[in-house]
């Protein structure tokens, strides 16, 4: 099915203080998003007639975009709360998107947050620790999340060669970027042997393979393009989306090395009119270092095996041919769980409208951004660009 | 605080001929009758072809590794109780993958390689009684002979 480009755009934005953040717990982050969002916009609240939020691991509700709506004395004509894991930002998107273009709604807020960090009893984090994997077949096993991506990483290393060096080039690139972004949570630059040396977790992955544990949230602001060119801050023009599922469980994966990234981008990029080639920049989902590589490759940005060699040339830092997760990703910038793409999202649109500052691209017309859930599960990609097309 | 467990599983109506199997150190899968294909994990249905007419059987209990990762801590002290273990994906001989762990190798603060844990290596299931109430399938690595 195709569809008009650009008719949707991003108008107001807003991350919370991420990392350590005690107070004011996931219920309070994510009204301050939502908050910030609507004065970036210029929007006051009742404008709103959509919102979409994600339930939080602390602070849970049985309703929760409801009890957020409430909290905010809101009565949207569309209220949803969504899951499924990494990708829950994009595909919330996608719906909002197709609201607005119905004509069912007019303004969307789209509000995530969480406090794993500070904000998890002993219990819920022993319990979130404990959730991957099947009840009856992987649980067992006793194995967390980053044991089932360190399977996928060692068949990785298998089948094209790649090398813990070139998984450590992830994180080094990484937080290159974030160490030109005063919001990110680990910003002090660090060296592939930094990688290598640190504490062994899952093997072959390493403490800094690892992406980090947060407090913190993001809000986006949708309305249509018309009414977008009315407000105060340039639109960010939504162009296209693709989500796609490939299994749930990490036994039952089709392939360890090739996920259904491959089709989310293929869609994603039908959706845009645009390929890899024309891409300026991407923020892809970085759980850990091997991902990245992985949705390199399956996003066409590299030839199946190649990312590593890419990434260890430099070409996804600072500088580099294709920067990806310019605001540090989930391995320096912040990983508060299932909200973490807003962030990517939040980069995404300040990069668009050239509000980065030091870390502000050159070039930053079309950008690309993944994520997925599970472990490479349900994947969602989404692009965006500073023109409707 | 009570003792750590470990996470026991809870047959369903799918799943109940699989551990009923495992207890009596058979290792079962699901052979769909209309299309032939092998299942794992227990379904209601075939997952390829989506016929109800499923049957079990014996399998081998053979394998070869799909894939391996040391866990240096597993996600509760029950588990860490021998110290790091080796977590494995099993492509059984009919095809199917599980997922599983590794009796019988030492790890150290690194995995020797003459302990022979390789991606391709040939494994067989090794059924595990646990004072938690379940059989759970865990697998060896069968040690080839000397060249």
């Amino acid at each position: 099915m195709s569809r008009a480009r650009g008719t949707v755009a991003i108008v107001g934005i807003a991350d919370t203080p991420v990392g350590v953040v005690p107070r004011p717990g996931a219920t309070g982050l994510c009204i301050d998003a939502i908050l910030g969002a609507l004065a970036d916009a210029g929007l006051p609240k009742d404008a709103v007639d959509g919102l979409v939020t994600l339930n939080p691991t602390a602070e849970p509700y049985t309703y929760h975009a409801e009890a957020i709506a409430e909290s905010l004395g809101l009565a949207p004509s569309w209220c949803w709360s969504t899951l499924t894991g990494g990708s829950s930002a994009i595909g919330a998107l996608q719906q909002a998107v197709h609201a607005i273009d119905a004509g069912a709604c007019e303004v969307v807020v789209i509000a995530m947050a969480d406090s794993l960090r500070s904000g998890l009893t002993r219990e819920a984090a022993v319990a979130m620790q404990a959730s991957t994997g099947h009840p009856q077949f992987e649980r067992p096993y006793g194995a967390p999340v980053v044991a089932h991506y360190a399977l996928i990483a060692r068949a990785h290393m298998h089948e094209y060669g790649t090398t813990p060096e070139q998984f450590a080039a992830v994180a080094v690139a990484t937080r290159a970027h974030a160490a030109r972004n005063p919001a990110a949570q680990m910003r002090t630059p660090i060296a592939v042997d930094d990688v290598l040396a640190s504490r062994p977790i899952a093997d072959p992955l390493k403490l800094l393979d690892c992406s980090l544990v947060s407090d913190g949230g993001a809000a986006l602001v949708l309305t249509s393009a018309v009414r977008a060119r009315d407000l105060r801050r340039p639109p960010v023009y939504f162009l296209g989306a693709g989500a796609a599922v490939g299994h749930e469980h990490v036994s039952q994966a089709r392939s360890l090395t090739t996920s259904a990234a491959v089709e989310s981008g293929r869609r994603a990029y039908a959706a845009a009119g645009a390929g890899p080639r024309e891409i300026d920049f991407a923020q892809l989902y970085d759980c850990f270092t091997p991902v990245v590589l992985i949705e390199l490759e399956d996003l066409g940005f590299c030839a199946k095996g190649e990312a590593g060699a890419f990434v260890a040339a430099g070409h996804t830092a600072p500088g580099g041919r294709l920067p990806v997760n310019t605001h540090g990703g989930l391995l320096s910038h912040a990983h508060s769980g299932h909200p973490s793409t807003l962030f990517a999202i939040t980069e995404t649109v300040r990069q668009l409208r050239g509000e980065c500052g030091e870390r502000q691209l050159a070039r930053a017309e079309l950008a690309l951004v993944h994520g997925q859930g599970g472990v490479l599960s349900s994947h969602a990609t989404a692009i965006f660009g500073r023109a409707p097309r | 605080m009570s003792a750590p467990r470990r996470h026991v599983p809870v047959p369903t109506a799918e799943t109940a001929p699989f551990w009923e199997g495992c207890r009596a150190g058979e290792l079962r899968v699901q052979r769909c009758r209309a299309c032939g294909a092998a299942q794992f994990y227990p379904r209601a249905l075939c997952a390829p072809c989506g016929s109800r007419e499923l049957a079990w059987e014996r399998g081998t209990g053979r394998g070869t590794l799909r894939s391996w990762s040391i866990v240096r801590r597993g996600v509760n002290a029950a588990y860490d109780a021998d110290g790091p273990y080796v977590l494995v994906l099993v492509e059984l001989e009919e095809g199917p993958t599980l997922m599983s762990t590794l009796v019988g190798v030492r790890v150290g603060p690194a995995l020797d390689a003459a302990e022979g844990v390789a991606i391709g290596a040939p494994v067989e299931v090794a059924f595990e009684a646990w004072q938690e109430g379940a059989t759970v399938p865990r697998f060896r690595l069968v040690r080839r002979p000397e060249a």
